[in-house]
């Protein structure tokens, strides 16, 4: 059968790095291809040349077996091409039907009545079941995501590049992504799905591509494979995906929150009647769907983010309990409160991008010495080691940090981190974009920061790993805790129900997403 | 089959873009200067041909411009009275820069500076000793421009005013000032000019090898912005907080602080600047005394990247330009403002330089050159 879409050999260098290595696969129509690879493997290069965003130096591309140039996203639209992103584009005050008729050449009046009924149909035969004309800011996530899918469908796209479209879904919503794309494909739809989730290339495709440091690997049958086989493909050796979890020795309370309120600069709850305690020697998980509250959370912890009311306690062996809500980062230092928080945006907030790895780790130190003149040699003697211990990979220690690999810049800020013996540790999706080599050596180094005793706080959005990894979870739905959990004890599906219900809440729906990022 | 797919393939290769824009990694430093060296021949090969078209012969120009900026004792001491409130404001304006602070009101900072060195020149000259009344204008003028600098500071820490039209706007307060003391209140007694009277003797900055000591003070200045920025704690919080203020925030500083801090410091500078152009220059107030130098130092500062050691070497430059464009003025009667023009070209080719450094061309059929 003459597939939809096929490369030949296509390749795409960034100066001396190459993205995309001679890279040759097919897609067929009724079929659902999983793109499988690590962050930096070259998933993205490639999708972004079928979707015209990059040109290729290199190689061919053909659909339905012409070859073609495409040198924009309008001639990967002509082409049948669309792509949903991993960031939505939509307008906020608009409604769906409005959404996805925007950009397009309607000429000067708009038919309102037609363009929602046509959509209402696309979303009646794929089942999404989008109202056309709800707001996007009434909106969840997914539902964001359904509007990008259907945006897609609506300009004639017969074949549809989803870029990681699981990230920000939980399990249920994942589910019922999966059961529109199986749809999608009976209607003879090429689809190819990014995604770096064994289990999900497992649930979902029909074959799976494999990528590796820009190269085509391989192209598997989904039903003739399995996770061991597939992850030694994508990561070219044999590893093993145990998460080990230590027993908590020393448990005792270290910090302990009560009753904490937040408010959005809008005046808007981001955080409500949040309690809960953090032990030393734990692993506390922290799930939920994005944006339920969990940037505030950590800020509020680290003295960043205003608080409104309640209380954080910390339980201090020598002096008691001491009180950190409404300090800044600096009053909560100076109470001998040693807290390390490693954020979320990495290069924005935790680090300075143009800045060298000495200067970076300087951050935390600059303001330690006596005297007007910042000591960098110190800062540059910890960069050094810490270039040894956890085999960071640079150029030098006066390289800017934006030119290190994302594992690597992550092994800059949480090993500056912890080698300031933090006594509580609150990490924010601390291997998000890394390869799974740097992920797990992250999750070694938080272990053996929970066996000295420090109370660790890790903000995660992969279950999985959560499940394995964390002693308890703590859920977060909407600004609000739904649930903590035994991490040993609990299932995937409960978590995931905690995601989008508070127990106890009158309402069925689900909460509405708390967005501030 | 065979015959149409060899025609798509013609056909294909026919769409490639002409030109294409790609990043480039780093690129080391001498090759970066030898194409900002490039860039810099190239303007003046673009002056050359601007010069050319006016009837004149552009080396004679350049010979005679170069000449009048060093020829003789006078020339080079001239240029170097342009160079050191130049540079002095560039290394105010630069401290501002490095913190994303785009302070473009070094010319009002100047002019308060200047006004407030002016009181105490006219008013307690005979008061105080001369080393004090000179310090005390000095220090006078750097706490007016320091309040001038910290005004916007502190609407834009506070309330995120934006500092870019705050300053601009300082400056017409600052010239509306002095415009005003002309006029009445420290006009020269005995005219109806709105003329201020010239410095006591006692209020002038001596000379050191035949030029005010302001090109001491203009170069210890640089050294010790040079340390404040490289070395000090509070140059390293203002490099974060012009980075991210968010990782500022997060290694506890306090960002609305750094920020009234530094525009302290740079209106301080600049108010100094003023004080070394009426007590060591012109030797009196008037609308000129700032004279665009708060302007120009923006370019001055850019084109140093902000480092305050080249900022020398650039300042210097442009001060060889405008004397020699004052000089060709006379001798070929070309406009002065052929110097404006000459460093608007010299601007934009440096701009262009940093373009070509970061990124490259790839032309179409040049692929195969690449792997």
């Amino acid at each position: 059968m003459q597939p939809a879409i096929q490369t030949h050999n296509l390749t795409k260098t960034f100066d001396q790095v190459v993205a995309n290595d001679r890279v040759s696969f097919d897609v067929r129509r009724g079929e659902i291809l999983a793109l499988l690879g690590e962050n930096g493997s070259g998933k993205t290069t490639l999708m972004n040349m079928l979707f015209g965003i990059y040109f290729p130096d290199s190689g061919e591309i053909e659909v339905g077996g012409k070859e073609v140039s495409i040198l924009s996203p309008k001639d990967a639209y002509d082409l049948g091409i669309g792509m949903v992103h991993q960031h939505f584009k939509l307008v906020d005050i608009l409604t769906a039907a409005d959404n996805i008729v925007l950009g397009l050449d309607t000429g000067a009046l708009l038919n309102r009545k037609a363009y929602t009924q046509e959509i209402r149909e696309i979303s009646e035969r794929y089942g999404f079941g989008l109202d056309p004309e709800k707001k996007i800011y009434n909106m969840s996530v997914s539902e964001k995501q359904t509007v990008e899918i259907v945006k897609v469908l609506y300009r004639g796209a017969e074949i549809l590049i989803l870029d990681e479209p699981t990230a920000v879904l939980t399990p249920q919503e994942t589910e019922r992504l999966f059961v529109t794309l199986r749809n999608m494909r009976e209607d003879g739809k090429a689809i190819v799905i990014i995604t770096h989730k064994l289990h999900e290339v497992l649930a979902v495709s029909d074959r799976v591509h494999i990528l590796r440091k820009g190269k085509s690997i391989a192209t598997v049958n989904t039903a003739e494979t399995n996770q061991q086989e597939l992850t030694e493909m994508m990561v070219g050796r044999s590893i093993s995906l145990k998460i080990d979890r230590p027993v908590c020795e020393k448990c005792c309370d270290k910090l302990d929150i009560k009753g904490l309120n937040c408010l959005t600069p809008d005046g808007v709850k981001a955080l409500q009647n949040v309690s809960f305690t953090l032990k030393a020697g734990e692993i506390l998980g922290v799930a939920g769907i994005a944006g339920s509250g969990q940037k505030e959370l950590c800020e509020a912890l680290a003295g960043l983010y205003p608080v409104a009311s309640g209380s954080v306690m910390f339980c201090d062996e020598d002096e008691g309990k001491i009180e950190l809500a409404g300090k800044t980062p600096k009053e909560i230092a100076r109470l001998g409160v040693s807290m390390a928080f490693v954020p979320e945006d990495r290069l924005g907030m935790g680090l300075v991008a143009n800045m060298d790895m000495t200067d970076n780790v300087m951050l935390r130190y600059y303001d330690k010495g006596k005297g007007p003149f910042v000591d960098r040699k110190s800062s540059r003697t910890l960069a050094e080691s810490l270039i040894e211990q956890l085999a960071i990979v640079t150029p030098g220690v006066s390289k800017p940090v934006r030119r290190m690999s994302g594992g690597n810049v992550q092994k800059v800020l949480l090993g500056r981190e912890i080698a300031s013996a933090p006594e509580v540790l609150i990490v924010a999706y601390p291997v998000r974009g890394l390869d799974i080599n740097s992920s797990y050596t992250i999750y070694d180094l938080l272990n053996q920061q929970k066996q000295k005793g420090v109370a660790v706080l890790f903000i995660g959005e992969d279950l999985d790993v959560l499940l394995e990894l964390a002693d308890r979870i703590l859920v977060l739905c909407g600004g609000q805790i739904s649930g903590i959990v035994d991490a040993a004890a609990t299932t995937k599906e409960e978590v995931g129900l905690l995601m989008t219900h508070v127990p106890g809440s009158d309402t069925d729906k689900p909460v509405e997403e708390v967005s501030s990022s | 089959m065979s015959q149409t797919s060899t025609s798509t393939v013609t056909r294909a290769e026919h769409k490639v873009p002409l030109m294409r824009i790609a990043r480039r990694n780093t690129m080391p430093h001498l090759q970066a200067w030898l194409i900002r060296g490039g860039g810099l021949l190239c303007a003046l090969l673009m002056g050359a041909l601007l010069i050319a078209s006016l009837g004149h012969n552009p080396i004679a120009v350049y010979a005679d411009m170069i000449n009048s900026a060093f020829g003789g004792r006078i020339g080079f001491n001239e240029t170097v009275r342009i160079a050191v409130p130049l540079l002095g404001a560039a290394l105010a304006v630069g401290l501002a820069f490095k913190m994303k602070f785009w302070n473009i009101g070094a010319e009002g900072q100047i002019l308060v500076g200047a006004i407030a060195a002016t009181y105490f020149a006219l008013f307690q000259f005979d008061n105080l000793p001369r080393p004090v009344l000179l310090i005390t204008m000095g220090l006078a003028a750097a706490v007016a421009g320091g309040i001038w600098g910290l005004i916007p500071a502190f609407f834009r820490a506070k309330w995120g005013t934006n500092e870019t039209l705050f300053t601009l706007m300082l400056n017409y307060v600052a010239f509306g000032i002095i415009l005003y003391l002309q006029s009445d209140p420290w006009r020269r007694p005995g005219t109806d000019f709105p003329i201020i009277d010239m410095f006591d003797l006692s209020a002038r900055l001596p000379r050191l090898f035949g030029i005010h000591i302001g090109w001491v003070l203009v170069l210890v200045l640089t050294v010790l912005v040079h340390l404040y920025l490289a070395r000090s704690k509070q140059g390293f919080q203002l490099s974060v907080v012009g980075q991210s203020e968010n990782t500022a925030r997060y290694a506890g500083m306090n960002v609305g602080r750094v920020i009234m801090r530094t525009m302290l410091l740079s209106g301080a500078i600049a108010g100094f600047v003023g004080f070394m152009q009426v007590s060591g220059a012109d030797f009196t107030l008037n609308e000129t005394t700032a004279g665009g130098v708060g302007f120009t130092a923006i370019t001055v500062a850019w084109l140093s990247h902000l480092n305050p050691v080249i900022m020398i070497l650039v300042a210097f430059f442009i001060a060889i330009l405008e004397r020699g464009s004052i000089r060709i003025q006379t001798t070929f009667m070309i406009p002065a403002t052929i110097a404006t023009v000459l460093i608007g070209i010299i601007l934009f080719f440096m701009l262009a330089c940093e373009f070509f450094i970061n990124y490259r061309l790839i032309f179409r059929g040049k692929k195969g050159a690449e792997s």
